[in-house]
């Protein structure tokens, strides 16, 4: 396919933008810490950042569990069939 | 005797056995007829026994009114109703007669007042959906229909037998808060949470469900588990256990979901994700969290069935299931993708879905009570919901690379389900009032604060970062996951293939070694008695005659002597 029927949001370009846009958004979304100040319930959460990091780690966690406990459990999806 | 209400769960129930005997125009009406007068008439059920009666020793209360019953037949009935007009022109009829009578026995469960009742419908339930999934018509949904059921009818002598030893002991059969204190109720309680998907028996719902046909699916992912997460709210509220069982859920529902390449498998497990937080708040126990597990029964229900549309009509457009088969689709079928990623805000709960509005109060009630492992677990687990349903199903099946197909978008009255449910995730989202004044206990919860919106934005913009950042390292792979299901499908089968094939050798050189003794003992026998042996040789006259002489002769001689 060439790239003028290329389906816009499939454009380099188009995915470079929204590279940008995207952090720039979280950027912001995390910025906004700054001067929203919500009730804490545990201390920690009430924190500068603690939602953006802690979404950010816990998510980056669950992946790499996931990655290894797959070299354990993974199978060809035919396993059961044979 | 007392009857003050039609039956709702019976009446769904009846009117389904009708659907064979329609076609045409009358089957679109009463398919679509029925859930509505069903909705409407539990709403006429009055509060307390509304249909009583004796069986045995015992008064069966058949139709209860109660407040969180009636949320979760509002909903069920609201479910069949999209499912029916989704399922309508592709499905086949045992499908949908199938589905009716299955939502219907959920009904049934969520407005019964004695545990009897529950545990009929309950049955009932297990034998229609065992049908929708053999609906598929495929060898491997007939097979994935008779585990399904072997687990379920499983579930059902369980939950039989905590309910005769809780009759025994108690003397009553009315379905009232229990606490698991002795075996009876423990066994209630675990043929509650086999039904919830709750471990170690999860594993039949990402085997089941995604081998049913794209509505079927839909159908699947609505009522047992919700009907589970009614009777533990009824039956359990309060049960510490339960809070670790629901945050294992949630976390397990994450960690399998990011390892399958099936997508309607992904959204299976992140159904147990889901029901990982409403049994959650269920241990929590407060008002707060009992109206949080309620609200998102309901809002799970509708925003899960929209995901389910949405995979169901890509599998229905392109026949294809795998994210490695699947890439692109955007670009042919904009309101799939549109409403799939609607539902996929929605189970994410961004602000303006109605998964903001539902699931927020669990965690609010995890906050309000200080459990701080729930609160950090539930956190982290919502952040993974956008990781594994929210960005990774619309991302590998609508976007990433492109696989070629250009499929348009579902038949009209696909559609028309598809943009029912994206509309109320949305409504429901921006307006959440009407349900909340549905909830068992007077809401004191404000969702939308600044302070709320801005940490739930960071939460999961953040965890979307995760995504794209890990995004290599998910790349799908042709492969399943070994789950507990593997006990049984696998080293259990090994076992018993052994098991026969060792015993049929041991049987065989026993016979070998009895059968070398016999032919040996017949060989003796033969020599000595067999044709032409010593023993049965025949003799000549002339022969036999000169032996009479000798003997003669010998006798002779022997009486001389």
């Amino acid at each position: 396919m060439n790239r003028t029927e290329m389906h816009w949001l499939r454009r380099p370009k188009t995915i470079r933008k929204l590279w940008h846009w995207g952090l720039g958004l979280l950027a912001a979304t995390a910025l906004l810490d700054l001067v929203v100040h919500g009730h804490a319930y545990f201390g920690v959460d009430g924190t500068f950042g603690f939602y953006s990091w802690y979404g950010l780690l816990t998510c980056v966690a669950m992946v790499v569990i996931a990655k290894v406990l797959g070299i354990f459990l993974k199978q060809g999806d035919d396993y059961y069939d044979n | 005797m007392i009857i003050d209400a039609l039956p709702p769960g019976i009446i769904l129930i009846l009117g389904a056995l009708l659907i064979p005997a329609t076609s045409g125009i009358v089957r679109t009406i009463v398919v679509t007829g029925l859930p509505l007068i069903v909705a409407w008439l539990v709403w006429q059920v009055p509060d307390g026994a509304a249909i009583t009666a004796p069986f045995l020793d015992y008064q069966l209360t058949i139709v209860r009114g109660e407040a969180v019953g009636r949320v979760f037949a509002t909903v069920f009935a609201l479910m069949s109703f999209a499912g029916g007009v989704f399922a309508l022109r592709q499905a086949t009829v045992l499908e949908i007669t199938a589905a009716y009578v299955y939502a219907g026995s959920a009904i049934g469960v969520a407005m019964a007042g004695d545990l009897i009742t529950v545990f009929v419908f309950w049955e009932i339930m297990a034998v229609g959906s065992t049908l929708v999934i053999w609906a598929a018509g495929t060898e491997a949904s007939y097979r994935a229909s008779m585990r399904y059921a072997a687990m379920h009818l499983f579930g059902g002598v369980v939950l039989m037998v905590g309910v005769i030893g809780y009759v025994q002991t108690t003397g009553s059969v009315d379905f009232v808060l229990m606490t698991p204190h002795d075996f009876a109720t423990w066994m209630i309680l675990i043929g509650f949470l086999i039904n919830a998907g709750a471990p170690p028996f999860s594993a039949w719902l990402p085997d089941a469900y995604p081998e049913a046909s794209p509505s079927g699916a839909v159908f699947l992912s609505a009522f047992t588990t919700k009907t589970a997460v009614y009777v533990l709210i009824q039956g359990f509220a309060g049960t510490e256990f339960l809070i670790y069982v629901g945050l294992y859920m949630a976390c397990y529902g994450i960690i399998y979901a990011l390892l399958e390449n099936d997508m309607r498998r992904i959204l299976a497990y992140s159904i147990i994700n889901q029901v990982g937080f409403m049994i959650c708040g269920i241990g929590i126990g407060t008002e707060m969290a009992l109206n949080g597990a309620t609200a998102h029964a309901f809002t799970h229900i509708v925003y899960k069935a929209l995901l389910l549309m949405s995979a169901g009509s890509v599998l229905y457009m392109t026949n294809k299931r795998k994210c490695t088969d699947l890439g692109g689709l955007f670009q042919s079928m904009p309101l799939t993708c549109i409403c799939g990623i609607i539902g996929a805000m929605a189970i994410s709960s961004f602000p303006l879905t109605s998964g903001f509005i539902s699931k927020s109060m669990i965690s609010q009630a995890a906050a309000d009570q200080h459990l701080t492992f729930a609160w950090f677990m539930l956190m982290a687990a919502s952040a993974g919901v956008f990781l594994h349903a929210g960005i990774k199903f619309p991302w590998f099946v609508f976007f990433q690379k492109d696989s070629g197909l250009r499929p348009p978008d579902p038949p009209g009255n696909m559609r028309f389900s598809l943009i029912l449910f994206a509309f109320l995730c949305i409504a429901l989202g921006v307006y959440p009032d009407p349900l909340y004044a549905i909830l068992p206990y007077a809401v004191d919860y404000v969702p939308y604060t600044v302070d709320h919106v801005v940490k739930m934005l960071q939460l999961l913009l953040f965890s979307g970062l995760a995504f794209f950042i890990m995004l290599p390292s998910m790349k799908r792979t042709l492969t399943i996951s070994l789950d507990i299901d593997w006990f049984y499908r696998k080293l259990g089968t090994t076992i018993a293939i052994r098991l026969v094939n060792n015993c049929s050798q041991v049987r065989d050189a026993v016979e070998n070694l009895a059968r070398g003794r016999l032919n040996a003992l017949l060989a003796v026998v033969s020599r000595h008695h067999g044709p032409e042996s010593l023993m049965a040789r025949s003799h000549t006259a002339s022969s036999m005659v000169m032996w009479v002489a000798v003997l003669l002769a010998v006798y002779l001689l022997i009486y001389f002597i």
